[in-house]
């Protein structure tokens, strides 16, 4: 499956609705998106699990700190 | 004729408490925390009700609207995650409350969200092997008293609430075969501590607590949302697709899915990995939250009452949760 992280963007901005569009980039914190709460991480852990079929773990997720880090952790994954 | 659910009917406990009210109190925006839990309000219980209350009501309900039961009914389940003592059984002195005939049989069901499924297998089983005709299944927990007044991401998603669903023979619907699973290694990620008998309440834990709202005298709560994210994620397509083989039924040919209630965001995810169409899945957390046994017969009665289910249909029910246990089955209504 040929992955690339605009689509993992445009998923977040989708879901996320109170993120401006275009205002997220590969190297944006994933923790200082606004209003991130602990609900947040149960969305990502849904987002990704429809999106790109990988159940992510917690210390996945905790280890994720950028967009480009959960990229790589679901490439890794997939590969 | 099949055994079948044929009355349902719940109960609410007057106090409520709002996601604005909480989301003030948190320092939480309010739009944002309603549109990720999809829940307005929760009912909470008083400090004196128990959730046999909360079911004793529900029942009394059923029986003051249909009275013939009182004669009809042979067996009692109640099942909730609060029993009234360790002994005796709590559907014994319901059934006393009730004022049901003394030809009865009463059993309890310690069980959290999968336990609505497997209280309607065992009403199937008992009135199917004839060994009873008409079963009263209540179902009440109250799941605010476990919960710490600090624990926003719980005080947002559940509620207290009793129900009664009464299964006998009719003349059409029926359930099909049920399916059930277990994983005992997800205790530690949905779990009342000091709840029970394993590390009983003492006095260091009483202190602790003092000055709690709800005194967690029935233990505290303690949820891993992510695992239990995880969790139903992984398991519920794999449950839904056994229930379906199972009973050697089709997914276009249910009608309506409706599984335990247990949070927007897990039941949005689920219709998305299982490719279930909006009009087909039905959802009532806005009113009440995650009534853990409870959501599934509310969330029944709620679908009849708004013409989404009808006599006949095919509803495919799945519930899932505390354990881990799981269980479904497809239940011609």
């Amino acid at each position: 499956m040929n992955m690339n992280i605009q689509e993992l963007l445009d998923h977040i901005e989708v879901e996320f609705d109170e993120i401006e569009k275009g205002t997220l980039h590969a190297n944006s914190s994933i923790r200082d998106m606004e209003g991130w709460s602990s609900m947040h991480a149960l969305i990502l852990i849904a987002l990704v699990d429809n999106h790109y079929d990988v159940l992510l773990t917690g210390e996945e997720l905790k280890n994720a700190l950028t967009v480009q880090d959960l990229f790589d952790v679901i490439s890794k994954r997939k590969a | 004729m099949l055994p079948v659910v044929s009355k349902i009917e719940f109960y609410l406990p007057q106090t409520i408490l709002t996601t604005e009210e909480l989301s003030e109190q948190f320092n939480r925006d309010f739009q944002l925390t309603l549109k990720n839990t999809g829940i307005r309000k929760r009912h909470i219980r008083k400090l004196n009700q128990i959730g046999s209350d909360l079911g004793f009501e529900a029942a009394k309900k059923l029986l003051d609207n249909f009275p013939e039961y009182y004669s009809k009914i042979d067996f009692v389940i109640f099942c909730t995650e609060g029993l009234d003592y360790k002994a005796p059984t709590t559907s014994s002195t319901l059934h006393h409350r009730l004022g049901l005939k003394e030809e009865c049989g009463c059993i309890d069901m310690p069980m959290g969200c999968a336990g609505y499924i497997y209280g309607l297998s065992l009403a199937d089983s008992i009135i199917k092997s004839e060994n009873a005709t008409c079963v009263l299944f209540i179902a009440a927990d109250i799941p605010t008293s476990v919960i710490h007044s600090g624990d926003f991401d719980m005080r947002v998603l559940f509620g207290d609430a009793g129900t009664a669903t009464i299964i006998e023979k009719k003349e059409t619907g029926g359930f099909g075969k049920f399916v059930f699973g277990n994983d005992g290694s997800g205790a530690k990620n949905l779990l009342v501590e000091r709840g029970s008998t394993r590390s009983p309440i003492d006095i260091e834990y009483i202190n602790q607590y003092a000055d709690e709202p709800q005194n967690l005298a029935h233990g505290r709560m303690h949820m891993n949302g992510l695992e239990i994210t995880r969790f139903s994620l992984e398991k519920v397509p794999y449950l839904l697709n056994k229930t379906l083989d199972k009973n050697n039924v089709l997914f276009d040919e249910i009608d309506l899915f409706v599984f335990h209630q247990a949070s927007l965001i897990i039941l949005k995810s689920l219709k998305r990995k299982c490719k279930i169409p909006d009009s087909k899945f039905y959802v009532f957390l806005e009113e009440v939250g995650n009534t853990v046994s409870c959501s599934i017969p509310i969330a029944l009665y709620h679908a009849e009452l708004e013409g989404k289910l009808i006599r006949g249909n095919r509803v495919m029910l799945l519930g899932f949760g505390v354990g881990y246990s799981w269980g479904g089955t497809i239940l011609e209504y």
